[in-house]
């Protein structure tokens, strides 16, 4: 009985430990990075490399904001993430829940389109994507990163998922009171289906505000760049100095990481519902 | 019923718009694109164009540098997905673990890397791995083994970026393999106990095959994210040294957006969407073999 305990014991530690050390692997990086965005100019490249700031100091985030424009690019991504999650939101909603609840020709095939439409990588289509921006005047300018992410197949999936549950005798009920479709959607489905879009506008928000490939395509100058673009792009001009280039990493990375601090259930939630339909 | 016809496409609409115009009709002309010459003239003038049919695919199957960006995102994706998978299924098996505390704490940090922004984290990573002032060689010194130039040597650079995508992306998968643990009826485990199975082997002859569904989802979409390999390149060494980093999508990107052959990228865009749709229906194809689907 005592090894059992004993066993147990050194199990519990062994796991914890593990735990622990896995923690700190994760942590460690943007630990890191925030230590050394408020070090003094070319402390990080000393010898052995520090990890504290001898001196604390907003130095770094000062000349960010004054002399590269990352302030501009924050906006700019700030911008374009809200407008992508507002709309993108009420179309998938829209979308999501047509194909939950109303019957109309042709549903059930076009889902199984949208279906097998996953299986193609963003990427096959951007070669035209371009071009066709290019024909809209949308080269450079934010609606060539808003437009195309109004719609996507897997928000319109988990709204339908999740839209399935509401009664139809509820709807038709609210039809036979004589309610038009449009305030049967905004008075009687959106607030039932309040948690999915919680889900939805977090997991839209935040792969908005980290997206690169596209923007990096479609934006062509320094004022109209998202924060990525605008990372990626210093990284190259001002690769030595590193204290500043954490500053803008913080600035990047911050946003995006509290929001997951504050409303990660939902997102959890998203990520399982999501990954269901492989 | 007539109305309620209407009002469904009214409501799908706008979303079936964006979609087809902005996404299936780029697939198409992707495919149209890619046995045509575009390139910069006929950016300039439509009229330059020409129907090559096959042509751009046949070139690029004899061109060098597109075999050896197919091999690196293949080494990128047979080594980086078994390493980020047995990641994510020890991370989460620990966490299972009845003995684990704090598992609500734990899980929020292990999970953080997957929410940060790619390029940020990218950014820090090149210098965390830094050969002179890198923290990742300041502790090898110490534990007495030598320095590596983990970006700058054609061996590691891959390797390098591979570790980054395992600590990027485990957590992930983690979530989805602690959903189908939890899963798992108890009285199995405690059945193989009653018979003596240790732990090992309740792993091996339990865990495994109830996780076996699971295992063939998080294979499926981590094959094919490791084959759209492109930003942490793209950030971390700009596809050198030795063009040992030069992934699929980042030869697709400078074939189109930097040399302008968008002929040439359309059909290196699709011969990537065949290979990952080959390998995935391989995967499904087996799994169904072994009703896992």
């Amino acid at each position: 009985m005592s090894r059992e305990v004993g066993g147990t014991r050194w199990n519990a530690v062994l796991v914890n430990g593990a735990l622990l050390v896995i923690a700190i692997i994760s942590l460690a990086p943007l630990a890191w990075m925030v230590s050394v965005s408020f070090m003094p100019a070319g402390e990080a490249s000393r010898f052995p490399p520090p990890m504290l700031p001898s001196s604390s100091t907003l130095e770094n985030y000062h000349a960010l904001f004054e002399r590269t424009g990352m302030a501009r690019n924050f906006v700019n991504s700030l911008l374009v993430s809200v407008a992508i999650t507002l709309g993108s939101l009420l179309f998938n909603t829209m979308a999501g829940y047509a194909f939950a609840k109303l019957r109309f020709a042709g549903r059930e095939r076009i889902f199984q389109v949208l279906m097998a439409a996953l299986v193609i990588p963003a990427q096959v289509a951007m070669l035209p994507l371009f071009l066709l921006m290019k024909q809209l005047h949308l080269v450079n300018s934010f609606g060539g990163v808003i437009v195309p992410a109004l719609a996507t197949v897997f928000g319109i999936f988990l709204v339908r998922q999740y839209a399935r549950s509401i009664p139809d005798e509820l709807l038709e009920a609210a039809r036979i009171d004589g309610a038009g479709e449009m305030r049967i959607f905004f008075q009687i489905v959106l607030p039932m289906l309040k948690p999915v879009l919680v889900t939805l506008s977090i997991f839209t928000f935040m792969a908005a505000w980290n997206d690169f490939m596209w923007p990096l395509i479609v934006l062509t100058d320094q004022d109209h760049y998202t924060l990525p673009v605008a990372l990626a792009s210093l990284s190259r001009e001002h690769i030595m100095d590193v204290e500043m280039m954490m500053a803008g990493a913080v600035v990047t990375v911050v946003p995006v990481l509290a929001l997951f601090l504050l409303l990660q259930r939902y997102y959890i939630q998203g990520l399982l519902l999501g990954s269901v339909k492989g | 019923m007539k109305r309620n016809s209407l009002a469904g496409w009214v409501f799908a609409g706008p979303s079936l718009i964006v979609l087809g115009v902005f996404f299936g009709l780029p697939v198409l002309s992707a495919l149209a694109l890619s046995v045509t010459d575009f390139d910069l003239y006929s950016l300039a003038d439509l009229r330059n164009l020409r129907f090559i049919a096959l042509g751009n695919y046949i070139d690029l199957l004899r061109t060098p540098m597109f075999w050896k960006s197919l091999w690196n995102t293949t080494y990128f994706v047979l080594l980086g997905v078994p390493m980020s998978i047995a990641a994510s299924l020890g991370a989460a098996l620990l966490l299972n673990a009845p003995a684990a505390r704090f598992k609500a704490l734990f899980r929020t940090a292990l999970f953080a890397p997957v929410v940060t922004t790619l390029v940020a984290v990218a950014v820090i990573w090149r210098y965390l791995f830094h050969t002179r002032y890198g923290l990742v060689n300041y502790a090898l010194e110490h534990v007495g083994l030598s320095p590596i130039d983990w970006l700058g040597d054609p061996r590691w650079a891959m390797p390098t970026i591979m570790l980054f995508a395992v600590w990027k992306n485990f957590g992930y998968n983690m979530v989805i393999f602690l959903a189908g643990l939890q899963a798992i009826p108890q009285d199995l485990y405690e059945a193989a106990r009653i018979d003596g199975a240790n732990r090992w082997k309740q792993f091996l002859h339990i865990t495994l095959p109830m996780l076996g569904p699971v295992l063939l989802v998080v294979g499926v979409i981590t094959i094919s994210g490791y084959f759209q390999l492109f930003a942490e390149p793209y950030v971390m060494t700009r596809g050198d040294p030795l063009q040992s980093t030069v992934s699929v999508l980042y030869f697709m990107f400078e074939e189109g957006f930097k040399w302008w052959n968008l002929g040439r990228a359309s059909a290196v865009a699709f011969l990537l969407f065949l290979i990952i749709l080959a390998v995935t229906t391989v995967m499904l194809r087996f799994g169904r073999k072994k009703d896992l689907v």
